[in-house]
This record gives structure tokens, sequence and C-alpha cells, in this order.
């Protein structure tokens, strides 16, 4: 089972936080904290597992992380799943990530953090592993993407408009370039 | 209105979306709460709106402060109404916010039962799919006891989408409800060989985490994954598969031989690196559990261990520390094979990554032998001086005494080394281990006779340069080896070289500032020293030198008596009492030293760390036993002065009881003292403030002495551990003559063996290292008769222990899930199911659960009795093979309706009833006795508003929508119709058909005239006139439900079809066509669907003026108001808007938009209905349609 997956960036600013095991906000913000400082302070070429400890579950559990440019993509498991195994599928989630916003970077996660979360919800559910393979995954996420659209999405043209002009007083964007790094290189290595 | 429209949308443009909010709170770093504050301020504004898609986009915006830290529960309810929105964009919206942030504790989730059901039975499968995402994160006992039928339906469904989200939900509801584990089983099993890759695998994943918590349950599936594990190509269920054996090897060692030429295949011919290393862990798994007789037993363990060792040598990392770990799994139980990669455990040591630093040590401990033991800690040193001030340091530390400790010292043997080590490893500086040290060190010295002269001449050099290692810091956690110290000092007293300068030792000022359990230590050891110190100076004659001694200890004693610390004052003081004494007399020539020693005569034994939990309850001991007689609180208050006479008298025979005792429990208690205060295991060490001695006065004019730290700790005398290599090396050098000889004559008996390299390294570490002094390792004490059980105790609370249940015996029928089943499918059968869902579901708020027991409890009563007058009906799981506009089946009691009790259900109000046929009446006959008690009390509910379906607490009976639709000797059909309002002017048909003969029926084809009105939706390309073929076929006795959608032009009048169902029944004597005409009444209630609806919105919608009116009046109403509410929910798609009194009002919508309002009053016997609605004929249909309903209340 998973228990939790959490996607910071490299200064622990939290992107995505999904437990699959009840935590108050704070608690859960406090492990997101700890998670940060421990593998902030591993270089990136050594392994990706770390025993976390009394973190979430005990000693059954294992953090299992991959870093991509700005973002740190971490997985909490207990010993059912195969460590080798998550890793493939933080690079079938972020493939499919990839695949959804074309090039994704950090900005993507940062402004639709719900369609991250549909995209996982593809991937995993309720701690345990649904779909491993990524076409079929980006099949049903974007034929649910074409049923939001015929309903007329979220905020229909008006509000549209307006978000547009919003948008334009944004000097500061490319304010922090690495936000905008791909988080995967041009060619998608494979999973 | 129009511009309150525009306006409207003009508001709206101005809402931030998502997207608005993080750019604000990325424009406002400085004050980002406050503007987040400000944000929920907007958000809660917006909530309040009644356009729904503002509502969501605030739903949306709040998921996103979720994941910052911000509580959101508050707005919980407005999350149900976003997942209640009939479009998809929205309902996800509400079920991602929901999955966030909703718990068991979220006490709304309770209303989400109905609106989940009906997302699971929408026929979009984007909406069941949503809902079961959601559901799987916030699904509670009572959730999963009332979905687990609608759960498990979905398994079947047409879509895999759908199937494999139904599989993976399940054991989440296994979880919360585990009585659905069993029932719902089958179908599971069923699914492991889905057609579709992505069903199977949730099948799969689902079985594998149950069997890992209850292995053995799960064994008889082992043939079905053995299959799987063979045929199937995907390395995520072959992986579960593969782990999943590694779990149940251990208890079946024949599957094991089974498994191992496969597994090996896997090994040499699979790339993915995953599934080789979970390939290699069940072959070590598999060979663990076969204790011996493997023809190619060694030849896999080789091969396990040749495949971690690339990956160990690997430049990966992840795979470097996977090979570590798993090469821990093997060594358990073949060591031998693992010790040949000693140089590259040891190689890892050295690796920059601290995990796998710290896997490489975990290793390293089983890998040790006599003979390598000295080297491996020797290299182990060598790290600790590296590493230092870290926690990793910690770790070697504690490493290295569990590597020497291991097995009660099996592989010491030279004990003098392992002191030295001990004494080097004092050197530490800033551990939290000391403590370990000072353990070993006592333990050692206690349990070694033969070490203690070494161990004490060590110890009395580590007091002599106390200063060195209790140096700067009073933090330093090593100190604690002074404790050790000086209690073998003191107790081995006859054994130091020169007691009078090791007393001086433990007499500096600077001792003072230890910590105060280890000054205490002290205290006690130096008159255990000055005992012996004594004695030796009488021997020889010296009165001087004895008198020498006294005054020593006078002089240095006060300051022991001026501690803060009381254990250290109070033993002082007796001590300075005792010398001065002692002073006196020798004063006076007289020899003392006898009766000093006197005070420490005895010889202590080492007590094993369990030994008082073992020590048996002696017969006729009853420790549950009272000693007296609890005084009993039945007393009444008037007679409470005898109750004290009473009590004095029992105080009384309190006392003697035990009188005869007393000396026996004193003499115990004593004995146990002393067995205590002479145990180093039992002084519990306490650290105590350390910055004490800085408040103490005069602490200024002691001596502090400063030392340079980088010079290493070289105390005179003192050997060090590396001597010890050469030492072993030199004994062994000795020792090898004999040794060659032994092996040549051994190389003669296998001279067809393996590589010579391995069996070379096997002898080697199999011969014993003759120790350096004989050793006599003294085991530990127990008690006489010690249990030699070791009871471990399992945690009760574990939630996975409900799941351990045989799910080979058949199912009971008390253990069918929570179904919804026709009326005479229904039967006497199961007790339980029934009960549960109905009552549960009306019930909303957990304080009314306890009621919902009782009424649980008297329901099963009847069902048993019932069990006995019933005659026995089939006995029907449904199944729904289509996804659409389902609704869950629950089961009732057939007899219910005889008694004008007309069954309804508040909440579930998505289904309805319809006009019973006579039929069936007849065979509920021999049930009717049972009616009587079944009814529910009346009841007087408070006049208090309820929320929008909300009920007070009157259990209400149970209800069923599905009625009978046509039945013969061989099939009978119950049907319920379902609007939805996803897609308007479409209804769904659920019929269930229950096989009723000996016959198996297939074939099976549904088919109906249609009329100008009303259509059946036929598959693409058939024409008006083709049935359409239902999706399965029934075993004698079995039902399913099949579902066939229906178009409706017009829906103001109701209307009837007529059908037929043809099929092949086929028996022994062979297959007959068999067909079974039916009317399909489509009422008009069934075109509405129950939609919730505000009190606001609510009064605008009557104030609009659009509607017209109608009203009704049914008098000799018995029913209380609740129940009729319920009724009218249940069967007529209502919801209840508001109630106030005996007074409601009700709304529902049609699948075509009307908006019906209905004003329910109660008076004496009577009910009068008014409804308005944007249609009249509709109107005047459905309340003659209630009438009808109510008048059988």
């Amino acid at each position: 089972m998973i228990q939790a997956i959490l996607v910071f960036n490299n200064h622990g600013k939290p992107r995505l936080v999904r437990f699959y095991q009840r935590f108050p906000e704070e608690i859960q913000q406090q492990i997101v904290r700890e998670t940060f400082h421990l593998v902030l302070k591993r270089d990136d070429n050594i392994c990706n597992f770390l025993e976390g400890g009394s973190l979430i579950g005990g000693s059954d559990y294992k953090l299992i992380y991959r870093h991509y440019a700005t973002l740190y993509f971490v997985f909490c498991v207990d010993s059912s799943e195969s460590e080798l195994g998550i890793l493939d599928l933080i690079q079938v989630f972020v493939e499919t990530l990839d695949k959804c916003f074309e090039n994704v970077c950090e900005l993507d996660l940062i402004f639709h953090m719900d369609k991250v979360h549909y995209i996982l919800q593809e991937v995993v559910m309720g701690g345990m592993v649904l779909e491993t393979n990524m076409n079929e995954i980006v099949a049903q996420i974007e034929a649910q993407n074409r049923l939001e659209k015929s309903e007329g999405g979220l905020s229909a043209a008006p509000a549209r408009a307006v978000s547009a002009v919003k948008n334009i007083n944004l000097p500061e964007i490319p304010r922090n370039i690495n936000i905008g790094k791909p988080l995967l290189p041009a060619p998608a290595c494979g999973a | 209105m129009a511009l309150k429209m525009v306006k409207g949308s003009i508001d709206r443009m101005f809402d931030k979306n998502l997207q608005d909010l993080v750019r604000g709170i990325r424009n406002h770093k400085e004050d980002e709460a406050k503007y987040i504050s400000q944000c929920i301020d907007e958000i809660k504004q917006e909530l309040k709106q009644d356009n729904i898609a503002v509502k969501a986009n605030a739903v949306c915006k709040l998921t996103y402060l979720q994941m910052l830290g911000y509580d959101i529960s508050w707005a919980a309810f407005n999350i149900i109404e976003v997942m209640s929105a009939s479009k998809f964009t929205f309902k996800r919206i509400g079920y991602l916010a929901a999955s966030q942030c909703f718990h068991e504790g979220t006490d709304v989730i309770m209303l989400t039962t109905n609106q989940i059901r009906k997302d699971l039975s929408s026929p979009s499968q984007y909406d069941t799919g949503v809902a079961l995402t959601g559901l799987s994160c916030f699904v509670t006992p009572d959730l999963a006891r009332d979905l687990a039928n609608d759960i498990m339906t979905l398994m079947s469904h047409t879509k895999p989408y759908i199937r494999k989200k139904a599989v993976l939900i399940m054991y989440k509801v296994f979880l919360k409800y585990p009585e659905s584990l069993r029932p719902a089983f089958p179908r599971l099993k069923e699914k492991l060989e889905d057609p579709d890759p992505g069903v199977q695998s949730a099948a799969v994943n689902v079985i594998c985490e149950l069997a890992r918590r209850n292995p053995k349950n799960y064994l008889s599936l082992a043939p079905l994954f053995f299959k799987l594990m063979t045929s199937s190509t995907n390395n995520w269920v072959l992986i579960k598969i593969i782990k999943l054996f590694g779990a149940l090897t251990p208890l079946e060692p024949r599957l094991g031989k089974k498994l191992i030429e496969p597994l090996t295949n896997l090994i040499h011919s699979t790339s993915a690196m995953s599934l080789l290393y979970e390939c290699v862990n069940t072959v070590i798994a598999v060979l663990i559990s076969l204790s011996s007789g493997m023809p190619n037993h060694s030849a896999s363990i080789q091969l396990c261990v040749q495949k971690l060792r690339i990956l160990i040598e690997d430049s990966d990392q992840n795979l470097k520390y996977l090979g570590l770990l798993a090469m821990s799994k093997i060594l358990r139980t073949h060591p031998k094979s693992v010790q040949a990669h000693k140089d590259l455990v040891l190689q890892c040591l050295d690796d920059k990554d601290e995990s796998i630093r710290l896997r490489a040590l975990d290793l390293l401990y089983g890998m040790v032998s006599k003979k390598n033991l000295v080297e491996i800690v020797k290299k182990l040193m060598s790290h600790v001086d590296k590493a230092e001030g870290t926690t990793y340091r910690d770790e070697l530390l504690t490493k290295i005494i569990d590597i020497c400790s291991q097995c009660n010292y099996q592989h010491i043997t030279n004990f003098q080394w392992y002191i030295s080590v001990l004494v080097e490893l004092t050197r530490l500086e800033g551990t939290r281990h000391g403590h370990l040290i000072a353990a070993q060190m006592l333990d050692v010295a206690i349990r070694v006779k033969a070490i203690r002269k070494f161990a004490v001449s060590q110890m009395s050099a580590l007091l002599d340069s106390a200063h060195l290692v209790a140096s700067s810091t009073q933090r330093n956690g090593i100190c604690e080896v002074l404790y050790a110290a000086a209690w073998i000092c003191g107790e081995f007293s006859e054994h130091l070289q020169e007691p009078q300068q090791t007393l001086e030792a433990m007499l500096r000022p600077k001792v003072t500032t230890l910590p105060g359990h280890i000054q205490a230590v002290y205290v006690q050891n130096v008159v255990k020293l000055y005992a012996s110190i004594l004695q030796q100076k009488e021997q020889a004659a010296e009165p001087e030198a004895a008198q020498d001694v006294t005054q020593l200890m006078v002089e240095r004693l006060p300051q022991f008596v001026q501690s803060a610390d009381l254990e250290v004052q109070e033993r002082a003081s007796c001590v300075l009492q005792l010398v001065k004494h002692i002073q006196k007399l020798q004063a006076k020539d007289v020899p003392v030293a006898e009766e000093v020693s006197a005070l420490f005569a005895g010889e202590l034994n080492p007590v094993a760390p369990k030994a008082q939990k073992k020590v048996p309850v002696p017969e006729g001991l009853d420790l549950d036993a009272w000693i007296n007689e609890p005084p009993s609180d039945s007393e009444s208050e008037d007679e409470k002065p005898k109750a004290i006479f009473h009590d004095e008298e029992q105080r009384h025979a309190k006392q003697r009881q035990p009188e005869a005792e007393e000396e026996e429990l004193a003499r115990r208690r004593e004995a146990r003292k002393q067995e205590q205060a002479n145990n180093p295991f039992y002084i519990k060490s306490s650290p105590s403030p350390q910055k004490r001695y800085q408040d103490m006065p005069g602490v200024e004019h002691i001596p502090v002495v400063q030392i340079d730290l980088s010079v290493p700790l070289k105390v005179p005398g003192m050997p060090v551990s590396d001597q010890y290599v050469k030492l072993q090396e030199e004994r062994e050098h000795r020792q090898r003559p004999e040794k060659d000889r032994r092996r040549r004559k051994k190389k003669d008996k296998d001279k067809r063996g393996k590589p010579r390299r391995h069996s070379s390294l096997h002898t080697e570490s199999d011969e014993d290292i003759a120790p350096a002094q004989r050793v006599d390792i003294v085991t530990e004490e127990m008690p006489e008769n010690a249990l030699p059980s070791d009871e471990d105790d399992k945690d009760p609370n574990d939630p996975y222990r409900a799941l351990d249940v045989d799910l080979d015996r058949p199912l009971a029928d008390s253990e069918r899930l929570p179904v919804q089943k026709h009326r005479n499918a229904e039967t006497t059968k199961s007790p339980e199911k029934e009960d549960v869902p109905f009552v549960e579901k009306k019930i909303k708020k957990p304080r009314k659960k306890e009621k919902k027991h009782r009424e649980k409890e008297r329901e099963k009563k009847e069902k048993r009795k019932e069990e006995k007058e019933g005659e026995p009906g089939a006995n029907t799981v449904t199944a729904a093979p289509e996804g659409g506009g389902e609704e869950p089946r629950r089961e009732e009691r057939g007899d219910e309706d005889e008694d004008g009790d007309n069954e309804r259900d508040p909440e579930k109000a998505s289904k309805h009833k319809k006009k019973k046929p006579k039929k069936k009446e007849k065979e509920e006959r021999p049930k009717d006795k049972k009616k009587p008690k079944k009814k529910q009390p009346p009841g007087e509910e408070a006049a208090e508003p309820v929320e929008n379906g909300a009920l007070a607490d009157e259990p209400l009976p149970p209800m069923s929508s599905y009625c009978l639709l046509a039945e013969n000797s061989y099939i009978k059909m119950t049907y319920d119709i379902q609007g939805s309002l996803q897609k308007d002017s479409q209804v769904t048909v659920s019929i269930v058909l229950d096989n009723q003969s000996s016959s198996f029926l297939k074939g099976m084809e549904f088919n109906v005239l249609d009329s100008l009105n009303t259509r059946l939706a036929r598959p693409e390309g058939s024409s008006v006139h083709d049935g359409v073929p239902v999706p399965f076929q029934l075993p004698p006795g079995i039902s399913n439900e099949a579902q066939f959608v229906f178009t409706i032009q017009s829906i103001v009048m109701a209307q009837k079809l007529k059908g037929t169902l043809s099929f092949i029944a086929k028996n022994d004597e062979g297959s007959t066509h068999e067909k079974l005409d039916f009317k399909l009444h489509f009422s008009c209630t069934s075109y509405l669907v129950t939609t919730p609806c505000y009190s606001d919105a609510f009064a605008k919608l009557l104030e609009s003026g659009d509607l017209s009116m109608s009203s009704i009046k049914v008098d000799g109403i018995s029913m209380s108001f609740q129940n009729l509410l319920a009724k009218i929910c249940f069967h007529h798609h209502f919801s209840v808007v508001e109630r106030v009194d005996s007074c409601a009002s009700m709304y529902s919508r049609s699948i075509q938009g009307h908006h019906v309002c209905l004003l329910v009053k109660k008076g004496e016997k009577s009910v009068s209905v008014d409804g308005k609605c944007s249609d009249a004929t509709l109107l005047s249909n459905l309340l003659a349609e209630m009438k009808a309903t109510l008048a059988e209340c």
C-alpha cells in the first residue's frame, strides 16, 4: 500500500499532497517538512530509498523518491510494494504529467494542482496502484477532459477572458527561470 | 430578472479562480497569511451563492488551501453540495475535495451515502469512477456497509475502467466492514481471470494485500496464482504474485518446491531488475521455508547470492541497496553463502550513502564468526574513528556491541580483546551509548569469571584516568562507563593490584562533577574497596597503613555528603559514620577488617532479564482472587452507620488474614530487595540534571585540569585492542598445522564437490579457534520451574485481524452482503444482511447507533423465527452487468405491505415501487404471522425543523422498490425503474431475474413492444422488433440483475408496455424454449429523481408563480408522520426541504426538469398533500399515485 504521495520543490514548497491515511492538516505539513529535510540532504547520485522510521507508519514503511529538475516526488510505501516498481511508477506518473501538460514543468503543477490530482487518481487509487499503462492513463484523462469541455468547463467563456486579462500583468513569472524548467529531459527516457 | 442575471455573471467574472488564487498567493509573499484569510472570506461568500459553478470554483480553491495546511473541514457540507452537482466537472471537484479532507470523524459524511450510491449507478462511467476514487479515500464503516453490495455489483460492470476501480476499492471496504469479505470473495477471485489486464492486476493487488496479513487463508488460491505467474506478462502483476508467494511458502513448503523452477527461469530470463529482485526475494523465502531435501538447494542459493552480488556491485545505488537488503535475508538461514562475500559488504561500509552503509552494517552482524570477528571489529573501529560525531557513528557503536555480544558472546574467543575494545570505545566523544558500553563491561565482568582480573585492571586504569573520560562535557554520555568501572573495581576488589591507588582515584574531588547515580555507585564501591584494603593491611599487620586509609576516607567522604543528589548524600552520610566508627575502633587496636568485609560477603550471579516475569505462579495461588471480599456497593444510604461499623470489622479481618504469612512475606521481600540491590541489572540509571555542580558551594576552588583532547587517550598499561589482532594471528599460526591436516582429510572426502574456494571458506569458518583463555560464561539464572513459553502478544487492535477469516468455508446464509433483493427471493435465509442496510441507512447520526443495534437484534430474532416457518427461497446475490442507472438492491420483508406498512426509505429515494401484483400476496401469506411484531411503535416525533432528509430517531420499517413483474415455474422477474438527471428522457429499468427451477437458463432475451412514447434502447443495428439479449446465464437457484434503458417522449402520463422474456431452459432431460410475458408499468413517479433543494430556493420557486396547483387528502392514517415522510421520500423520490411539527415541504424533479413541490400536513387521522408543479397533468397523476400509497398507510 502507498501511504502518501508528496510532491514538493527544491525549497520544500508543497505542490501536491495526497495522504491515503488520515492525518490532521498540521501533521501533514509537518510530515512534508520532515520528508523534505530528509531528502534534501541526499545527493542525487545516492539511492532513492529512505527508511522513514517514525515519520508515517514505522519501520515497515519506506520513502521512495525521485528528483526531477525542481521537484521531488516522494512516495511513502509499506513492504508490500516493490521498491523498484514504485520507482518505475513515479516515472510513469511524471511521464504522464509530461504528456498531459506537454513538457511539464513546475509551473504546471503550481497552477493546475487539481488536474495533477485527477491524473494521479488514474494511477493510484486509495493507496493502491490502479494503472501502470501510460497510454491507458492518458486515454482516460483525455476522455474526462473532453467530457468536461462538453459541459463547458468550470469557468466558461467570460471568466476565461478575464483570466487572460489578468495574465497580462505577469512580469515575475520568468523571474524564477527554474520554475519553468521541464521536469523531463527533452526525449523522455523509457521507464 | 435579466439584469440580475447579467449582474451575476459580471460578479462571477471577478471571482478568483484557482489560478488567480495561486498567483495572488505568490504575489503576496510578505503577508501570505493575511492574503489567504482574505481569500477564505471571499470563498465563504461564494459558497453562499446558489450558482453551483461558483460553489465548485470555491471548493476547488479550498482544496488548494488544504494542501497549504489550512483546515477546510468547515466547508464539508458545501463540498457535498458540489459532489451532488449533475455536471461531471463539478462533481469531480467535489469528490476531490472530499477525498482530501473527509475522514471518519466528518459528521456530514453520513449524508453522502445516497449521493454516492446514485453516482455509483450513474450511466456515465466517469461519474461512477470519480465516486469510486473519492470513496476509496474516505470510506467509513457505515459507508462500507451500506455500499458494499453496490460496489460488488460494479465488479461485474461492463466497462473495465469501472471494474478495476470497484475491485480495488473492495479492499478498503473489507477493512472497514470485514463481514463483506466472505460474500464478496468469490467474485473477487473471478476477477483474477478477468480478460482485462487492468482488472486482473487490481484483483491480484487486492488479494495480495489481503494475503499479506493472513496468508494461510489464501493458500487455496496458490494453483490459480501459479497459473497466472506462468502466463502473465505484466511485470506489475508478476511482482505482486511473486511477492505473494513469498508470503505463502512458509506455510506450505510443497508450494515452494514447485516454485523454484519457474522462478529460477524468470531470474535467468527477465531483463526487468524489479522482477529479478522480487524473484530472488521469493526464492530466498522458499529456501528458508524448506528445511532440507531439495536437490538443487545449494545451487539455488548460489544463484541468488550471485545475482545479488551483481546487484550490489552495480553502479546504481538503488540496486546496491536492495541487493544488501535481500542478502540480509539469506544471511539468516544460510550465513555461509553470504560470508563468502564479506569483502563486498565491507566495501559497502565505505559507501558515501548512509542507507547503504547501514544495510551493510546489518549484514555484518550475521557474517561474523570466531575467525573473522576480530578483523571485522577492527575495520568497524576504524570507521568509528572516521565518523566523528554523527548518528552513523552511534549506529556503528551499537552494531559493534551487538556483533560481539550476539548469541551469548559465542564468537568471542578472547575476552581480553573484547574488554580492550570496550575501553577503546570509551574514547568516543558525545555518544549517546555510554550505558551500552557500561552494560557490556558489567555483563562480561560478571559472567566471565576468568576475565575478572584483567577487567579489574582495565577498569582501575579507566578510573584513574576518569578525568579524561568524563572530561570536558557533562553532557557526555560516555561517563556512564565510569559507573561500570567503579562497580567492577569495588565488587572484584580482590583482583586489584594497587587498591589504594584506585581508592584515591575514586575519592578525587573531580568525581563530584559526575552525575548523581554514578557518584552513588562510587560511594558504595569505595566502601567495598576500603573493606578489602583493611583486610589486606590487617593481614599484613600494618595497622598504621590501615589507619591512613581510614583517615583518607574520613577526609574525602564529606565532599559526597554535601552532594545535592539525595542518593549520594544518603549513602555518603552512612558510610562516613561507619568509617568514623571504624576509626574509633582502630584507635583502640580492635581488628575490624573481618566485620567490614562481612558487609559485602557473597557472590553475585547474573539474572536473566526476563527472570522475574518467568517466576511460575505457585500452585494454589490465584492472583486474581480477592484477598478480602470487596465491600459491596449495594448498601443503601440509610444503612450507612451500620456500614461503617461493618467496615471496621472488615478491616480487622483484613489485618488478621495476612498475619499468618507475614513472616514469610517479610523474608521474601528482604530477599528480593537484596537481590535487586546487588544486581547491576536492577539499577536503573537515571541521568540527573547535569549542570547541578555549578550551583554547589565551593565549586570554584576545585582544580579543573585542562586536557588537550586532540591527543588520543592512551592510558599507560592499557592494552589497545589492535594488539589482539596480532595475538590471534599468532595463535592461528600455531594452530595451523593441525588445521591443515584436518582440511586435507576433508578435501579427500569431497573431491567432486564445488569450487574449491567455497569449500575451503566453509571449512575455515566451521573451525573453531582455540580460545585464548579458558572462559566460563556463566549463563543467566532463571527461576526454578521457569515457564519456557515466550507468549507473544498480538495487538488486539490490529485492523487486519478482523480479515482473518476462512475463505474456503461455504458461505453461510447469515453472511451474505446486505443486498436488496426481490421480496420473494429475499426470504428467510439471511437475517444479518437484511437488517443491516435498511436500518443503518436511515439513521444518519452516530448517536443513533445504539438504537440501531437494538433494532438489529430484534430483527434478527424475528428472522430466525421466520427461518423456521418460511419456505426456503432462492438466495440471490444480484449482479448488475451494466453499470448504468442501477440502484442498490436491498432486502425487504415480504409481508410488510400487507400490513399497510408500505416500506419507504426517505433517503434512498431514487427508487419507487409500483402496485404490487396480486400474485405476490399469495406467496407471502405464510409469513403473515410475524407482521404484528415488526410493526414499529407509533412514535410522536419531536417538532424541530428537520434538515433535508434528516430523520428523527424513530426506526423505520424496511422498504424496497422492487416489485414483481412476472413469474412462472422457471423464472421470477422483479423490477425497478429509475430516472437519471444526466440523460433527460431516459429511464433505466433494472430487472432481477431469479431462476426458480432446477434447470440451467440461458439464451435469455428481453423484448417489449415499443409504444410511440416509450422505446427500448436496442443495440445499434437491430430492428425495433428484436429483443435485447440478457448478458448472463442463470444456473439453478441463482439470480442476477439486468438493466435496460428506455427512452421516453412525454412523462406526464403513466404507461404500460407489454413485453416477453424468452429463454432456453436446460436440464438433464434436455432443453426447452420457454417464454414469460409481462407488463412493464411506468408510473409518473418513476420519472422523478430525488434532488435536494434548499429552503430559500424552494421559497423562490413557489413565489415565482409559474406552477400549477392541486391537492389531495387521505383519511384514516395511523402511521407516524416521520414514517409517512420517509415513505413519500422513498417511493416517490422526494426529499424533505423543511419540516416543522407535523407539516413538511418536499421537493423533487422530473427527468425532464419539471419542478414538483409538495406541502404535506398531517392532521389527527388524515394527511393532506398540496402540490405545485410546472405541469398540471404530471402533478395530478403524481398525486393520484401518491394517494394510492398513502391509502395503504
